[in-house]
């Protein structure tokens, strides 16, 4: 009987949600890094995207995917020359 | 149309050879022409599986090198006569074969064939290269683990960069107990995480073992239900609809008990 309180308890740490945690982050970092042209495409895509805004310094442009322990971020560093006025 | 189906998985000792052999078998119990074909070279195992290793002349390889021609290394089953063999040769090294001829001998085979289905070793290297070569479709294997489920993630890639599009998902030695206890991914969780469609779910079961030990493919037993999950499979690859099996046995109240928790302990 305590062992079904402490399941109900602790709910979600039975080892398949580790399993799935644990696939859900590898995945992140093995799905990005399976094509080495995937960086490439997306920044010349976001250059795309923001020229239609502001005018950027393509040449200083920096983007990577940031990998702590249990999350991973796309870090974009944008160095802006110019934003266009409104119309 | 014939058709060429690459059974694949990355990981090693998942059970691509048996989903090889008890599909092959199935399809050719339901009246298809029927080769497989093992690429496993190096590592032959399908003709043990069939039961089929005394009667091996010449190989794949044999085949390729033009040591004989491809009717004369086609070994016939012994229970289907619509149901051959063209094994893998086992002492030559995965490089005896380039994707270029696998795609030839491939497309000689769909001309007498109707079903063509290929064993493929394990890892992503030339071996992996060589078989999924002329294939039209593709089956990912893989068990409820972590590391299986990633390397069958990384192999839709790499299947979809060969212009190998929307592979089936089979899920191999599922233990409904073990899901039902929370210590093992779902077949929904696995879904979910490769995000290809599912043809099939086999349960981890002893008889498997039993046939593999005699050489008869478990396919063929009629009570068995890891013999039905593979004929439904089989009938999914015809192109039917087949409800997926309910592979938890224990009833209504088992489930209710084991959904409070209760019925871990016997
Ligand atoms: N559903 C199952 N239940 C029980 N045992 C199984 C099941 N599927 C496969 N096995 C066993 O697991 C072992 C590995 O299976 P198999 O040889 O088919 O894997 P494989 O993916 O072809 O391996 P390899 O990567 O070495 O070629 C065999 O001993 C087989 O009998
Ligand atoms: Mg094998």
């Amino acid at each position: 009987m305590f062992d079904f309180l402490g399941r109900l308890l602790r709910g979600s740490d039975n080892s398949k949600n580790v399993a799935k945690e644990r696939l859900r982050l590898v995945l992140i970092h093995d799905r990005s890094s399976l094509s080495p042209g995937l960086l490439d495409s997306l920044k010349e895509e976001l250059i795309e995207v923001l020229s239609k805004y502001m005018e950027i310094d393509e040449s200083g442009l920096e983007v990577n995917l940031d990998e702590g322990d249990d999350s991973v971020a796309l870090v974009a560093n944008i160095p802006v020359k110019q934003i266009k006025r409104k119309v | 149309m014939a058709k060429a189906i690459v059974v694949t998985s990355g990981k090693g000792g998942v059970g691509k050879t048996t989903t090889t052999a008890n599909l092959g078998t199935g399809l050719a119990q339901l009246g298809h022409k029927v080769c497989l074909v093992d690429a496993d070279i190096g590592l032959r195992n399908l003709d043990v599986v069939l039961g089929l290793e005394n009667r091996i002349v010449f190989d794949l390889v044999d085949v390729v090198e033009g040591n004989c021609r491809v009717r004369q290394a086609l070994i016939k089953d012994k229970r289907f006569n619509n149901l051959f063999l063209l094994p893998a040769a086992q002492t030559r090294e995965k490089d005896a074969v380039a994707p270029e001829q696998m795609r030839e001998l491939i497309k000689q085979l769909k001309e007498e064939f109707d079903f063509i289905l290929v064993d493929c070793p394990a890892g992503i290297e030339q071996g992996f290269r060589n078989a999924i070569s002329g294939a039209d479709d593709a089956l990912i294997v893989t068990t409820p683990e972590v590391s299986a489920v990633r390397d069958a993630d990384r192999i839709i890639g790499l299947l979809e960069a060969a212009e190998i599009y929307e592979p089936k998902l089979v899920v191999n030695r599922i233990r409904p107990d073990m899901v039902r206890k929370g210590d093992m991914m779902s077949i929904q969780d696995m879904i979910d995480i490769l995000a290809i469609p599912l043809i099939g779910v086999v349960p981890d079961d002893e008889v498997i073992i039993i046939s593999t030990n005699k050489g008869e493919p478990v396919v063929l037993e009629k009570k068995s239900k890891a013999g039905q999950a593979y004929r439904n499979i089989v009938r999914r690859l015809e192109g039917a609809e087949v409800p997926f099996l309910e592979l938890e046995d224990k009833g209504v109240v088992g489930r209710l008990m084991s959904l409070l928790g209760m019925g871990n302990k016997q």
